[in-house]
């Protein structure tokens, strides 16, 4: 089998690379996700540090 | 056993554990979902009937198992925080849902994908595919409420509340293609029992185990990526979080 044929999936490219492309846009979306939660919950943090340095006492 | 419990369930302890953890777990999906890949697109044969959309399976599948199980964790978590108000059950509830939505967005994507070649249509108002979707809704509707509610008490136990009487749909999803004539197919690989004569050649079979294996895998670690921030966020009155956020 060549690289063509393999792309072509035997006429269900379409389907079967959306299906991929899909699943890696679900993965990736989650990595990110998760990575920004945490970085506005780090921020929101430092922030009330900055406001109430006491605290951290 | 209890003072094992004790010591991780705390968040503090467990904060710290799970970050170890992370980086591990993210090498065992990326080299799983590596074998799983190769597999499923190189060595997997086409299928006599399907030809090569058959490679769809790897990841509808693993992504509708997915869907069901990561409903099952968030609402086993939520019954754990309603019954013994245990704050880490219901941090965990919380970050399961959108990854679990995620993967049922995935499921229902890829089956809509799959549908269209073999059986000539994106959607059906099928027993098995609407239930899929109730199960987003389940999903979408446990977040809109976690939302809308600012006290994370009463958010949790509301949220709960919802997740545990969701779990009807569970089963129906499951059984809905022995119980109705449904245009989606039976299972293939149906139980633990039969897994030494599934109705799937191994070839298949391993990649799509695999596959499984590595989402199973995957969702742990970003679970736990998300369980981490919702720990800073609901101790960040303590001591303890104000010095790992100035390291």
């Amino acid at each position: 089998m060549n690289w063509s044929e393999f792309f072509a999936m035997g006429g269900y490219a379409l389907y079967v690379w959306g299906s991929y492309a899909a699943a890696a846009i679900v993965l990736l979306l989650n990595v990110v996700a998760a990575r920004r939660r945490e970085q506005s919950v780090r921020r929101e943090l430092q922030n009330l540090q900055t406001l109430n340095p006491s605290d951290s006492e | 056993m209890f003072d094992f419990l004790h010591k991780y369930a705390s968040p503090r302890n467990f904060y710290d554990f799970a970050g170890i953890l992370i980086p591990w777990l993210a090498g065992v999906t990326v080299v799983l979902l590596a074998i799983g890949l190769y597999q499923g697109l190189f060595l997997a044969p086409p299928d006599y009937q399907q030809g090569q959309s058959v490679r769809i399976m790897f990841i509808h599948v693993p992504a509708a198992w997915m869907s069901m199980f990561v409903y099952m964790v968030l609402a086993g978590a939520g019954a754990v925080g309603l019954i013994w108000h245990l704050k880490l059950a219901e941090m965990t509830a919380a970050a399961a849902a959108p990854i679990g939505a995620s993967f049922t967005f995935l499921a229902l994507v890829t089956g809509s994908l799959w549908g269209k070649p073999m059986w000539g249509t994106w959607w059906a108002w099928d027993a098995r595919l609407t239930s899929e979707l109730i199960l987003l809704f389940l999903y979408l509707g446990f977040m809109a409420l976690q939302a809308a509610i600012d006290d994370p008490k009463r958010a949790a136990r509301a949220g709960a509340l919802l997740a545990l009487i969701g779990v009807v749909n569970i089963p129906v999803i499951h059984f809905s293609v022995q119980w109705w004539n449904t245009l989606h197919q039976p299972a293939s690989v149906s139980s633990i029992a039969k897994i030494g004569a599934p109705a799937i050649h191994p070839s298949l079979l391993w990649p799509l185990l695999i596959m499984a294996i590595a989402f199973t895998v995957f969702f742990a670690v970003v679970l736990l990526m998300r369980l981490r921030a919702e720990i800073l966020h609901r101790e960040r009155y303590t001591h303890w979080v104000a010095e790992r956020i100035k390291s």
